[in-house]
């Protein structure tokens, strides 16, 4: 029964302003799902008392392990509508793109079964579904897979991949964010639906620098795109941008703003040292009628980002400083690689570790070893400056006349598999 | 409880939904083939391509939180419009794409009639804030974050729908210490003030070797209180940092009283120029005040203020505080400069000048 007396002195005053209001939209939706005038009221309710009354818990739809975000609420007896009333996170499109009849369906599944409200997007990519209770939550997720979507992830495993919009529609672009994303999405399925790492484990793909993902501070694994030959320049471009703004401002605010001072101008001609770029990015977002990317273009994968909670902010840190990721090959090359540190740090990280407290707890050399991963200088910003190392070179013999070596290193891996051939 | 009767479900696991059938016919005929792009006025830019192809995206910001019939009146003008595609940001933004030019004011109007949605946050401008669930919907929050979004942006509405600022500006809030939102140009975040309350009745729910070792201080140990199992906290090394209470509701960090809200500037995740960097505490002890909180959109006002006043074109919010120094940041805005905004944490060490450099 639609509730007539929704007045919510609080939360009304967020009714003004020129931003669209969230609390108009979900005013208009109580008239259709009841629970939503429910929502409000308990949100009301927050507002009045500077309190949260949301219980969090696991559900788990048969066959999975994450997707769902169990909610009781604390005032289920004033609020029986919103009792229970669950969030289903949904596998976006990579990219976000949809078409109309897709948004639609969503939008009728999420009418059908729950309160009729969505959240896009969630801050792992998701599709938020808001509003189901128990029953409606395995009836809703049926509905979905039979629809050919899947649920997104939660808890220990790795979670649901948001990219970019690559080269759909930029063209700093240096590889395809959104066939990454399908395909780690769909290679590592298993691994996002039924958690069984010491925590969860982001990807994040960025197409270049530009970082749109924000993935640096926000995943367990960066991916960004780059190139290894030379910024392609056009140089009648150049001289336009110059006879537009002025050699001045040029300097200003494109060649002085080099992070290793590699590129100038000379005249009306840009002069770069592409082995000093360190591909930021920069010079080419601000002329970029002139300035693109290289033609030989890969990746960067990064490994260790994370927010606040428990060691506090980290940023991730260069892993493999170029990989391709064009041909099949290359792509399962990526896969080895994501496959070795999910081997090593499953084995050896601790309960409740991100990949990246646990490279801060044993040691990036030795997370190296572990993984399998050759150290390169481009991994730190420079090499350390304390002496105390153990170097295992100079070790003594252990008792039984076993060379020393490192805890927890595993063999280097062969990266490729006809390397195995023969054995 | 779930579904009696029914038949069991079995993983599916379809995986990713296939987004090449989403794509707007232009993205799709000239997928990795744009050239450059031009911006033609705050919240509109357009893509050409290597075809000699144009592509018009038209930006319209929204409260992320939308309702069915709301989405669907977007589809609406999606099919009118984008040939029956539409996208979104990372930032919460529907993007409409167009073939012609002219289709673009039109356009800007349906989507005004219609949603009620501005077009703006592209450039240099305030861009859509990046949040969390909050009171709406989290179990873990202090604070709401759909409200305070509301908030801000109802006060920086032309900031959003304008290209003025030196470079683009990113916000993000969080509704407790575990911080989801990224690292951000400007940030609101949420402050406890004193350890966990324990609720000794209930921490049976929980499983206690993981809330201890999920301490990052090693200020909880195991307890027996009345015969049972529970825990203590050594109230001297405990930071207030929450992470205990994300694994054991019995253990309440948050408190209706004496939370409060505090402000972070110089965040950024593109690695452009000096790369990627945190944000910093710029000021602390703002009230949590629903349902407007304008305290905090007074903080982050004279943070906008002094930042447009001062930056170079192009300086990020940090770069222009790295440039200016700490000292010149706290002056132009105002803030007063305390004990508490010098680290005492891991790392604290890098962050004292240890050099001669001070700005006399």
């Amino acid at each position: 029964m639609p509730d007539d007396d929704l007045k919510l002195p609080l939360l009304d005053q967020l009714e003004e302003g020129p931003w669209p209001s969230f609390v108009k939209d979900l005013k208009e939706q109580a008239k259709r799902r009841p629970q939503v005038g429910q929502l409000l009221k308990q949100l009301e309710q927050s507002y009045e008392d500077h309190w949260d009354y949301w219980r969090g818990t696991a559900i788990n739809v048969p066959g999975y392990g994450g997707g769902v975000i169990a909610r009781y609420s604390d005032l289920g007896e004033r609020f029986p509508q919103v009792a229970q009333f669950h969030t289903i996170r949904v596998i976006e499109p990579p990219g976000f793109v949809y078409s109309t009849d897709a948004l639609r369906q969503l939008c009728d599944l999420s009418e059908d079964y729950g309160a009729g409200i969505m959240q896009l997007h969630g801050m792992t990519g998701d599709i938020l579904m808001l509003g189901y209770d128990n029953e409606k939550l395995m009836e809703v997720s049926e509905a979905l897979m039979e629809k050919g979507w899947d649920l997104g992830g939660s808890g220990n495993g790795m979670r649901t991949i948001p990219c970019c919009i690559g080269p759909a529609r930029c063209e700093m672009a240096c590889y395809d964010t959104l066939k990454l994303t399908k395909y780690l999405t769909d290679k590592y399925i298993g691994y996002l639906h039924r958690p069984e790492f010491p925590y969860k484990y982001k990807f994040k793909l960025s197409g270049c620098g530009n970082d749109c993902a924000n993935s640096v501070s926000r995943s367990d694994m960066p991916v960004i795109g780059t190139w290894r030959d030379d910024i392609q320049i056009d140089q009648e471009a150049v001289a336009q941008f110059v006879k537009e703004n002025g050699p001045d401002w040029a300097v200003r605010n494109v060649t002085s703003r080099c992070p290793t001072h590699c590129i100038h101008l000379s005249g009306d001609r840009i002069e770069i040292d592409n082995r000093n770029c360190v591909r930021c990015m920069h010079c080419i977002n601000v002329m970029h009628l002139a300035l693109a990317p290289g033609r030989d273009r890969g990746v960067t994968m990064l490994i260790g980002g994370k927010r606040t909670v428990r060691s506090g902010e980290m940023l991730a840190s260069v892993l493999v400083p170029f990989q391709k990721l064009e041909s099949d090959r290359d792509y399962e090359e990526f896969s080895a690689i994501v496959e070795r540190i999910w081997d090593f740090w499953g084995e050896h990280g601790n309960e409740h570790e991100r990949v990246g407290e646990f490279i801060d707890r044993i040691g990036l050399g030795a997370f190296l070893d572990g993984a399998g991963i050759v150290p390169d200088p481009q991994m730190v910003t420079n090499p350390r400056s304390n002496p105390y190392i153990k170097f295992e070179e100079y070790a003594a013999p252990r008792l039984e006349g076993e060379p020393h070596k490192t805890a927890n290193v595993l063999e280097h891996e062969p990266d490729r598999e006809e390397d195995f051939e023969g054995k | 409880m779930d579904g009696k009767g029914k038949k069991q479900l079995a993983p599916r696991d379809n995986g990713a939904p296939d987004y090449r059938k989403y794509l707007h016919p232009a993205m799709e005929r000239n997928y990795g083939r744009w050239k450059y792009h031009r911006d033609i006025r705050p919240g509109v830019f357009v893509h050409e391509s290597e075809s000699g192809e144009s592509l018009y995206t038209v930006r319209a910001g929204s409260p992320r939180m939308m309702s069915a019939p709301l989405l669907r009146r977007a589809c609406d003008i999606a099919d009118k419009f984008c040939q029956g595609k539409l996208r979104f940001t990372s930032r919460n933004n529907i993007e409409f794409q167009l073939e012609k030019e002219e289709d673009i004011q039109p356009l800007i109007d349906e989507i005004g009639r219609v949603l009620g949605f501005p077009v703006g946050g592209t450039g240099h401008s305030f861009h859509n804030i990046i949040h969390t669930q909050g009171w709406l919907h989290c179990n873990l929050p202090g604070t709401d974050a759909a409200g305070v979004v509301k908030s801000l942006m109802d006060a920086f509405y032309e900031e959003f729908t304008h290209e003025n600022f030196p470079q683009r500006v990113k916000v993000s809030t969080s509704c407790c210490t575990i911080n989801c939102g990224g690292q951000t140009d400007i940030a609101i975040n949420l402050q406890h003030h004193h350890p966990p309350v324990i609720d000794h009745n209930n921490t049976k729910l929980c499983e206690l070797p993981k809330v201890i070792s999920i301490c990052p201080v090693l200020a909880i140990r195991p307890d027996r209180l009345d015969g049972r199992n529970t825990v203590e906290v050594i109230e001297e090394k405990c930071m207030y940092c929450g992470a205990c209470h994300a694994q054991c509701p019995a253990l309440e960090i948050r408190d209706g009283e004496t939370d409060t809200l505090s402000i972070w500037v110089g965040g950024k995740s593109a690695s452009t120029r000096g790369g990627p960097s945190f944000m910093k505490l710029a000021t602390w002890g703002l009230p949590n005040n629903p349902p407007r909180w304008p305290e905090v959109a007074d903080a982050v006002r004279r943070i906008l203020k002094a930042y447009q006043a001062g930056a170079n074109p192009y300086e990020r919010v940090g770069e222009w505080i790295e440039r200016i120094g700490w000292k010149n940041f706290f002056a132009e805005t105002g803030f007063e400069f305390t004990k508490y905004h010098i680290d005492s944490y891991r790392w604290a060490r890098t962050t004292f000048n240890t050099s001669a450099h001070v700005r006399l």
